[in-house]
């Protein structure tokens, strides 16, 4: 039974998986060990420990050109895995840079742990190739992001928003966990690859399969909140703390579309066509009541929210196209969207503390506050609105140009419609940030040495993103490879 | 109707019908002791099913652990067991509406698998479960990945909930 020799490989793959536990287990340790005033030092050790891991995995664990299943199938070290971890990696290296700030003493351990945790459940939902597998990371990642959220146990606000994410993601996650059973019952395995051959033989109404893929849909729905699921979202970020919610907007939501794109692809290629068409009408619903919602916000963290779900439309249309550039598009989509939008939250999480409103309207005369962070936002929602020379712009072109490609010059229509409607609020909030005033323009807003790197980071990574955007995109190729081979 | 089907017949009444108990009643010890009864129906199926462990496990964890815990915590934290507020609000007709379709969809769905129909088969009396359980658990062949996230996933929601649950400054 379970015989087979034990390929090195095996522990090569999941070297930076291992690297988190260790490296969390050293934060617990040095929470212990440290004084209460020394602890501010738990953040830089786990943004450097995370850097390591990051250089640690480039270095030993890459992918052969060739995928090949893990780990008794459990996992499948590919590309698209390997490319997504890297991309969780550093925004939670960015998150915890950002979140050193947010305490004046104690409960640094646990917040910075846990942050590891969800990473880590986040890796291997990167690169899951079997239901139990899948279903334990998806957990793995959820659990410890709702106490995230509700970390500041003394604020009514956050308290709600990890209930709120609680009682959500409990619910989807059941759903999700009930047609993952239909599955492996008309399947007869768990390993994905092995219930698509099960699919493709025949045998099996497309009743029966697209019934269990709705209920599938519902859990990666809410993983990347996408229109019906989306109602977590603005309420959750509001709440949150401001580095969480930018965590959850941007790593949560990837690690939600790394799943959907390998799920779809890789076990429902047998009724492509139908589930084609679902994830289109979502796709339209998430963008357009995204950003029409979006226009009339007035808080700057529900702003982003509905921001982000609009911006998980795009991200889909890409998964729609269902064709090799359709997935490069939305894995290039998702890596820049990353990062503009950790730089947008970053941004708002400074402004929050130190002025210690969340309100648009307290933007005003940010420019002249501290012109530097007034350029980091212009940047950042210059590139989230889709405008050259930034990031968004290339990636939105890549998602639509996939659309077209594949004959739905509709969606891309739509698409470029959203994106439009999207500059406005864009605008909106530039509006304040550089032509109002205000009463509190000599105030200045000190940037801290932790927001300062993670700031300049993200601002020269967004402009790199659209200036020189070969290197990432022969990366996204190369992950849209592993899943059409 | 086979003796198999009638027993399950009668353990779907039983799971279903405390189940049912639990989210009507107003005691909240009550609603505790319904829900020991519907958990150890669910026992029965698995023995039903062969996976003696698995009802095991459902006894040991669910009743023996879960619930007792759960009563304990209702006395120690609650001065009056019993909710006296509304236990509906104005949506439940379409909660009702939802929950049939689904129900009926459900079953449409299942009732056009051919497994629908299949009898179970019977397991050779040489086949041993269990031990085949334990070495999947630990073969790195097979579920030894998703057995040690497991105790990540455990651990961190230990100390998520102590963080919760412990204020630190009454502490």
């Amino acid at each position: 039974m379970f015989t087979g020799g034990f390929d090195p490989v095996n522990i090569l793959a999941i070297l930076p998986e291992i690297s988190l536990i260790v490296l969390g287990l050293l934060i617990l340790g040095l929470d212990l060990a440290l004084p209460e005033e020394r602890r501010g030092i738990l953040g830089w050790v786990t943004a450097g420990g995370l850097v390591l891991i990051i250089g640690l995995a480039l270095a030993i664990s890459r992918p052969g050109s060739e995928p090949i299943l893990l780990w008794g199938g459990m996992l499948r070290h590919d590309w698209l895995g390997f490319a997504f971890k890297i991309v969780f990696l550093f925004a939670a290296a960015i998150t915890a840079l950002f979140s050193m700030d947010l305490f004046d003493s104690g409960r640094r351990g646990e917040y910075f742990l846990l942050l590891l945790a969800a990473t880590l459940g986040m890796n291997l939902m990167a690169s899951a190739a079997d239901l139990i597998m899948l279903y334990l990371a998806i957990e793995t990642t959820s659990i410890p992001l709702y106490i995230l959220a509700g970390f500041l146990t003394k604020d009514d606000k956050s308290t709600e928003s990890g209930f709120k994410y609680f009682l959500f993601g409990a619910f989807t996650s059941a759903v999700m966990l009930y047609g993952f059973s239909l599955l492996y019952g008309f399947g007869g395995t768990t390993n994905l690859y092995g219930l698509s051959q099960a699919f493709l033989e025949g045998g099996l109404s497309i009743g029966a399969i697209l019934g269990s893929l709705l209920l599938i849909l519902v859990g990666f729905g809410f993983k990347v909140s996408a229109v019906p699921f989306h109602f977590w979202a603005p309420d959750v970020y509001e709440g949150s703390p401001t580095p969480i919610a930018g965590f959850l907007s941007t790593a949560s939501k990837a690690a939600g579309f790394a799943v959907l794109a390998r799920v779809m692809l890789a076990v429902f290629p047998s009724i492509a066509v139908e589930w084609g068409a679902i994830v289109a009408a979502l796709a339209t619903a998430t963008m357009t009541i995204g950003n029409i919602i979006a226009l009339a916000q007035k808080n700057i963290k529900r702003l982003l929210a509905y921001s982000s779900i609009a911006h998980a439309g795009y991200a889909l249309i890409g998964i729609v196209a269902i064709s090799y550039l359709g997935v490069a598009s939305t894995v290039f989509y998702l890596i820049a969207y990353v990062i503009t939008n950790l730089l947008a939250f970053g941004i708002v999480a400074l402004f929050g503390r130190v002025a210690g409103s969340d309100d648009i309207a307290a933007y005003a005369g940010m420019s002249r506050r501290s012109p530097w962070l007034a350029l980091g936002m212009m940047v950042a929602l210059l590139s989230l609105s889709g405008m050259p020379p930034f990031g968004g712009f290339v990636v939105k072109f890549a998602v639509f140009a996939a659309a077209i490609q594949a004959g739905m010059v509709w969606l891309a229509f739509i698409g470029v419609i959203n994106s439009i409607v999207a500059l406005y609020y864009y605008l909106t909030i530039l509006k304040y940030v550089y032509l109002y005033r205000s009463e509190d323009e000599d105030k200045p807003l000190p940037v801290s040495r932790p927001y300062a790197i993670g700031l300049t980071v993200l601002s020269l990574l967004v402009i790199l993103i659209g200036t020189v955007f070969a290197p990432w995109f022969s990366v996204a190729s190369s992950a849209a490879a592993a899943i059409f081979r | 109707m086979t003796p198999l089907q009638i027993i399950f017949l009668i353990t779907s009444v039983g799971i279903l019908g405390s189940a049912l108990m639990v989210v009507t009643t107003r005691n909240l010890v009550h609603a505790a002791l319904w829900l020991v009864v519907s958990l150890f129906g669910v026992a029965v199926l698995y023995v039903m099913l062969s996976a003696a462990f698995l009802a095991v496990a459902q006894v040991v964890i669910y009743i023996g652990a879960i619930a007792i815990l759960m009563i304990f915590a209702i006395m120690l934290t609650r001065r009056v067991a019993k909710d006296s507020g509304p236990q509906t609000n104005p949506n439940w007709t379409w909660a009702v509406v939802v929950a049939a379709a689904l129900f009926g969809g459900l079953t449409w769905l299942l009732s056009s698998w051919n497994g629908f129909s299949t009898p179970i088969p019977e397991l050779s009396s040489r086949a041993d479960p269990l031990s085949q359980l334990g070495q999947a658990l630990v073969s790195p062949n097979a579920y030894v990945l998703p057995f040690e996230v497991a105790s990540v996933l455990l651990l961190s929601a230990l100390i998520g909930a102590i963080m919760v649950a412990w204020d630190r400054r009454s502490g």
